[in-house]
């Protein structure tokens, strides 16, 4: 009702309207966020109450007695009911703390802050050449429908769809690491270069730039190379994709036809008319590629023993270290959140309709 | 029927069914048709038939056990005596791959029945019902679908412990919302309908007119999303079988055959290299079949 009159008294100042439009957008927003966040956090807390691992046997060991045991549980709290332990839970993450790893002993979040870097270094290369060459690539077989090139690209697409990437992986170091020896093997960095650049920016392409350590960089690159490339092929396939099919539905559009009508070259059709109104959608369709990219990069990391989040959470997994998987789900989770929510705020900033 | 087959093709043609039966038989006949028209449907449908044959017939495909040991024989390449090679207990990786077709067909039969009635349930329901109900439910669906599937699914086995039926588990549980999704978007519309409205008049109960009238309607779309799907659960499984968390040695699950064969990647490429084209071949075929029904089953949803 009171939303009802605002509008009505707001009626004759639309920029007022349009404010108020925007609060309450924003509002609820941040509520979707709120609680999804509330949710994930919601599951990591149960799959840690369903393990099967007794966390307090995990510190005092088997040979405790019933008293030392006893006093372990009260200092973590399990013997609090289970809403108020998930309530800890809660502040705990809030403040930043996801629990210590068994396995190395350390804040799981500081743990995090330091692979992390690794993860996106390599995600944010292969989103990149995703993008740069799958846009082109989309945009070309859309024009094209039906022709060879629709159908090669269209192949290529499939094929990004249905490999399993920690194959690919395997099978790209044996062609151009064991057979062709073009690139460098499995790991970031040659042995002895590790660690002789500062980490400052965590991403060591940019580290041993910032150094001015040619020689770190360029053995970098030859390590960064194929699992980039891999990756950005995945990305590839989703991006062109998804532009061939935004483009073959704008192209479509009576306003296309009259743009060829009044005389406009192909190229100012597809590029000045067409494209122009598919770059909105495109940028959720990138957000998510890059999202998937994070969680490709468990098994990318795997595979190319790189040392980022995905290799984490896998030997946190092994180790039982409960702490260090959940903080690690926890906070690809909240990535992902996060930029599927930038996509969204994005696509109301660029697009005008949905402003309305 | 004792009919030759000609007129069984004229009663599947004819242009006035008499039957409910004859009209139904028509339009999967008709369906059928536009599947076969589509050269790369085909191939996709044949790929699935293929493994589901492998997986039926793997003893009589097979000469050796999948996990008969010739240690004589250890890391052989392929030869008239081991089509594929052997791996490094000597086993035959032809006869663990044709056996490993059982499992990921188990695999992705047993999640295709839970997640998709399940997912379809929710969908209907939300979909139908609307209000707090719909909010409640699409919240909760949209909460997993925030999670990344192949994290959840590994964060899911760490709790339950490695193994086929909790890697299982797993994957159903993320792979049920993108379908409550389709099912609450087809009941949105469903709702509207004026035979709805004649049900409900009639008195029919909302879990009546939900089960009986509106869950059969979304299934054509459902059964797309999850053909569609099956590609990216098989990845799924391979993965979690990669990492050493889904079925358990010696089970010849493809996904574990490629993470062993790593250690011999080098000198022994095949023990790799196959389980990982046969991965690759049925995730396509489940790929091209799922396009092909899309465009068959659900025209607005065709990509051109």
């Amino acid at each position: 009702m009171a939303q009802a009159e605002w509008h009505q008294k707001s009626g004759d100042d639309p920029a007022a309207a349009r404010a108020h439009r925007w609060t309450l957008k924003a509002l609820s927003t941040a509520g979707t966020i709120a609680l999804t966040f509330f949710g994930l956090l919601l599951v990591t807390f149960l799959i840690a109450r369903v393990v099967p691992i007794d966390p307090v046997l995990a510190v005092v060991g088997d040979r405790a007695t019933e008293e030392v045991y006893e006093q372990a549980r009260q200092d973590m709290g399990l013997d609090r009911p289970v809403p108020v332990q998930f309530a800890i839970y809660v502040r705990d993450v809030l403040q930043g703390d996801l629990g210590t790893s068994t396995l190395t002993a350390r804040p799981v979040a500081e743990d995090i802050a330091r692979v992390f870097p690794a993860t996106l270094e390599l995600a944010t290369i292969g989103t990149l050449i995703g993008v740069l060459l799958g846009v082109p690539l989309g945009v070309w077989a859309a024009a094209r429908q039906g022709s060879a090139v629709d159908q090669l690209i269209r192949f290529v697409g499939l094929v990004g769809y249905s490999v399993p990437i920690f194959w690919l992986g395997l099978v790209g170091l044996l062609l151009f690491y064991v057979q062709l020896d073009w690139v460098s093997g499995p790991g970031r960095v040659d042995i002895f270069y590790d660690g002789v650049v500062p980490p400052v920016t965590g991403a060591l392409l940019l580290d041993s730039l910032i150094a001015g350590n040619t020689e770190v960089f360029w053995n970098a690159v030859s390590h960064i190379i194929l699992p980039a490339t891999l990756l950005g092929y995945f990305s590839l396939a989703y991006i062109s994709r998804m532009t061939r099919s935004f483009m073959l539905t704008e192209l479509s559009r009576d306003y296309i036809t009259t743009a060829r009508v009044k005389g406009l070259s192909e190229r100012q059709v597809i590029w000045g008319h067409a494209f122009a109104n598919i770059r909105v959608p495109l940028i959720t369709v990138i957000a998510l590629s890059y999202a998937g990219l994070l969680e490709g990069s468990v098994l990318t990391e795997t595979v190319f023993v790189w040392p980022g989040l995905g290799s984490y959470i896998t030997n946190a997994l092994f180790a039982a270290d409960m702490n260090a998987v959940l903080g690690g789900t926890l906070v690809v989770g909240m990535v992902f959140v996060g930029l599927n929510l930038l996509s969204d705020v994005l696509y109301q900033y660029l697009d005008p309709r949905a402003r309305q | 029927m004792t009919e030759p087959t000609a007129t069984f093709r004229e009663w599947l043609s004819a242009a006035d069914p008499a039957s409910r039966a004859q009209a139904q038989a028509q339009e999967i006949y008709r369906a059928a048709l536009a599947l076969a028209a589509n050269p790369l449907t085909l191939i996709g449908g044949l790929i699935v038939l293929a493994l589901l044959l492998t997986a039926l017939f793997a003893p009589v495909l097979t000469i050796y056990a999948p996990n008969d040991q010739d240690l004589a024989n250890r890391l052989a390449p392929s030869s008239s005596l081991h089509l594929l090679g052997t791996d490094e207990l000597g086993r035959d990786i032809f006869s663990r791959i044709v056996h490993g077709a059982r499992l990921t067909l188990y695999i992705v039969i047993v999640v295709a029945l839970t997640a998709a009635p399940a997912g379809l349930a929710i969908g209907a329901t939300a979909g139908y019902l609307g209000g707090v109900t719909e909010t409640i439910l699409m919240r909760i669906t949209d909460i997993f679908l925030a999670f990344p599937k192949l994290i959840l699914a590994l964060a899911f086995v760490a709790a339950l412990g490695a193994g086929l039926n909790s890697a299982i588990l797993a994957i159903a549980l993320t792979a049920w919302p993108p379908i409550a999704r389709i099912a609450r978007a087809e009941a949105l519309v469903i709702r509207q309908s004026d035979f709805i409205a004649a049900v409900r008049l009639m008195g029919a109960s909302d879990a009546r007119i939900i089960f009986r009238h509106v869950v059969p309607l979304c299934v054509p779309s459902v059964i797309v999303r999850i053909t569609l799907d099956m590609a990216g659960i098989i990845l799924i499984a391979a993965g979690l079988g990669f990492l050493g968390l889904g079925a358990q040695p010696p089970a010849p699950e493809w996904g574990a055959m490629v993470s062993k064969g790593r250690e011999f990647l080098t000198d022994q490429w095949w023990i790799a290299t196959y389980p990982g084209i046969a991965i690759f071949i049925v995730s396509m075929g489940f790929n091209l079949l799922g396009d092909g029904l899309r465009d068959v089953l659900d025209p607005r949803e065709a990509t051109r």
